[in-house]
């Protein structure tokens, strides 16, 4: 095989051609990242942290809470079913919440966008450890108080600590700051159930979250529900709740696939381009070797790893240009319940690695060519070459 | 001595765009190993062309090229490769060693087809270079040498592999008078002590002096031969 001494070499001889390529490949697989970073930050936003285990009960037919509703009366059926998990007060952990939209002007938007309110019982935060109050305190049972997600008192105006907003007839006064790490409800604000839903006029809850003790308790519950004719309830573990949630990251899907076919598709051609060069100007060393006796395939696989190292390290730049962009903040509209998605631009390693991968295909796609053109060459006519 | 290199009405013709451009027109000629042959002939006479036959960069447009038995003008690209890193030798008039590889690297390129250690490499490379007196610089790329030295790193490449056959394509042509006679030299000495078969195209007269026999080509025909060694060559023109 042709020494790996000389593909690096050669490319530290051509050392600006060489830095551009890199730089060139790399800002193309920087935007490619940023784009399947905006992915992964919104997918996780919407489904991390959910849990498999716990159950989501829901109106039948219901889409999302928003759109969903589950009578007190059902609420205290389902309390009483066998297999719920029990506290240390011996009580069942169960989870009565109403999920309601409030219009709030935002920072960059004053008309505002609709944020989440998630009406909540102590059982929640029980029931979601990530949720944890970071500033402030915990709002008052059976008051107007609210705590506000990070990334939310962010983005919006009038909602930090201390701050009061209108929403309806009534005052809401914000007491804490909390963090839900990447879960959906980094997006929200909480308040007391029964607060929340006296000052809308709500007489049912929008979903209730149940945490089973273990799954043949799961199914148990889930089939009683079901085959109990007052509820017309459906029931889902919370992980596939929120996973049906991200179907309308659709669009984000195809946008993100959309663009990383036109960015492969520069990298190849700014491969080529740079392998053509590079073969055209060793036409006759290239030549020469094949006379000592390399075969075609062994000039073609030197020229090929040299285009695929190329683009690695045009990948590795990639990473390291869009490794900033994993510090913006930013939201998006959730097209199911039609609030506020807030999410980190996410650049893991999973995506780093998506773009290393891309970078290397792209590099040895566009060294082929030129690569096939260097290895057919008649070895006389390339010998005579300057 | 034995035949190594038989050539038998061997024609090549070149097409440019649509015109046929002839040129070996039917060379039939033995090479016995261990000569030291000269190829002469002006510009467009078909000596490089022949050259590159015998070594097996390029195929006849029709004949036979026998070497040591084997009809190579029949091998496969791949067969042909192979043949050639094992058995030719070659050294160019402008060298052609990588300007990225030093004289070692460039020396060891062709031991990379074989199957020798890496231990076996180095002790290979440190001959050759030694046979060509550069031992001293073995650690030198190609442009900090002068012209001389360039070619006899070059020839050290070319017999690295011990192959049997050494072709050199104007080996002195872009050497001052010194170093050219230094290279022919080492030629010689190629040729008389390690009995390598040399087979070198020159234009240069005295170049051809060093050769054990000479070659006229015109118009891609043989016309005449050298004076010495005649009984030790079958060669000749078919017109």
């Amino acid at each position: 095989m042709i020494p790996l001494k000389y593909n690096v070499q050669n490319l530290k001889a051509r050392g600006v051609s060489t830095l551009l390529s890199i730089l060139g490949i790399g800002i193309v697989i920087a935007v490619m990242l940023s784009m399947m970073a905006l992915y992964n930050g919104v997918k996780k936003a919407t489904t991390t942290a959910a849990s498999k285990d716990a159950m989501m009960v829901l109106r039948e037919g219901a889409q999302a809470e928003v759109s969903s509703w589950v009578t007190k009366e059902a609420y205290r059926i389902i309390r009483a079913l066998p297999g719920i998990q029990k506290d240390s007060k011996a009580q069942p952990l169960i989870s009565p919440e109403i999920v309601i939209a409030f219009k709030i002007p935002k920072k960059d938007n004053p008309k505002g966008s609709n944020v989440i309110v998630r009406g909540v019982t102590q059982n929640a935060f029980a029931m979601r450890p990530y949720v944890h109050l970071v500033q402030g305190r915990m709002f008052r049972p059976g008051s107007s108080e609210v705590i506000v997600a990070r990334r939310i008192r962010d983005r919006f105006l009038n909602i930090d600590l201390g701050d009061t907003f209108k929403f309806g007839p009534q005052q809401w006064n914000v007491v804490g700051v909390f963090d839900a790490g990447k879960s959906a409800f980094s997006s929200e604000m909480w308040a007391d159930v029964d607060y929340l839903g006296q000052a809308r006029k709500r007489t049912a809850y929008s979903s209730l979250l149940v945490r089973p003790v273990d799954r043949a308790a799961f199914e148990s519950i889930k089939a009683a529900i079901a085959n109990d004719n007052r509820l017309k309830l459906q029931v889902k573990s919370e992980s596939q709740y929120y996973d049906e949630q991200t179907n309308g990251l659709l669009g984000i899907v195809v946008l993100v696939f959309i663009v990383a076919l036109f960015m492969v598709a520069a990298a190849v051609l700014a491969t080529m381009n740079t392998m053509f060069a590079a073969v055209s100007s060793r036409k006759k060393e290239l030549a020469t070797m094949r006379a000592i006796g390399y075969k075609r395939r062994q000039i073609l696989l030197a020229m090929v790893i040299e285009s695929a190292f190329v683009a690695f390290l045009g990948g590795v730049a990639g990473i390291i240009l869009a490794l900033p962009v994993n510090f913006i903040s930013t939201g998006t509209i959730n097209w199911q319940t039609f609030s506020e998605v807030a999410f980190n631009f996410d650049v893991d390693r999973g995506v780093a690695l998506m773009g290393l991968i891309l970078a290397v295909v792209s590099g040895v796609i566009g060294g082929l060519i030129p690569a096939a053109t260097a290895a057919r060459m008649p070895i006389v006519q390339a010998l005579r070459e300057i | 001595m034995e035949t190594l290199v038989q050539i038998e009405k061997v024609r090549k013709v070149y097409k440019r765009d649509e015109f046929e451009v002839p040129v070996l027109n039917g060379i039939t000629l033995d090479v016995p190993g261990g000569d030291f042959l000269a190829l002469m002939g002006p510009s467009g006479s078909g000596k490089t062309t022949l050259l590159n036959l015998i070594a097996g960069i390029d195929r006849p447009t029709s004949g036979r090229i026998i070497v040591e038995g084997k009809e190579i003008s029949r091998f496969s690209e791949t067969a042909l490769a192979s043949w050639r890193a094992r058995h030719v030798g070659f050294i160019f008039q402008l060298y052609n060693l990588i300007p990225v590889l030093n004289a070692f690297e460039n020396v060891e390129l062709p031991l990379l087809l074989t199957k020798l250690s890496k231990k076996q490499r180095r002790e290979h490379v440190n001959t050759a270079l030694n046979i060509v007196g550069l031992g001293d610089r073995m650690f030198h790329y190609p442009r900090q040498l002068s012209g001389g030295q360039e070619q006899r790193v070059a020839i050290a490449r070319a017999i690295v592999t011990d192959p049997m056959l050494l072709v050199a394509d104007e080996p002195t042509g872009d050497l001052d008078a010194r170093n050219a006679e230094e290279i022919l030299n080492l030629l010689q000495r190629l040729n008389d002590e390690f009995d390598k078969t040399i087979v070198m195209v020159t234009h240069d007269p005295k170049a051809a002096l060093h050769a054990r026999h000479t070659l006229h080509l015109e118009k891609g025909l043989l016309v005449e031969m050298a004076a010495e060694g005649m009984e030790t060559i079958s060669a000749r023109a078919e017109a």
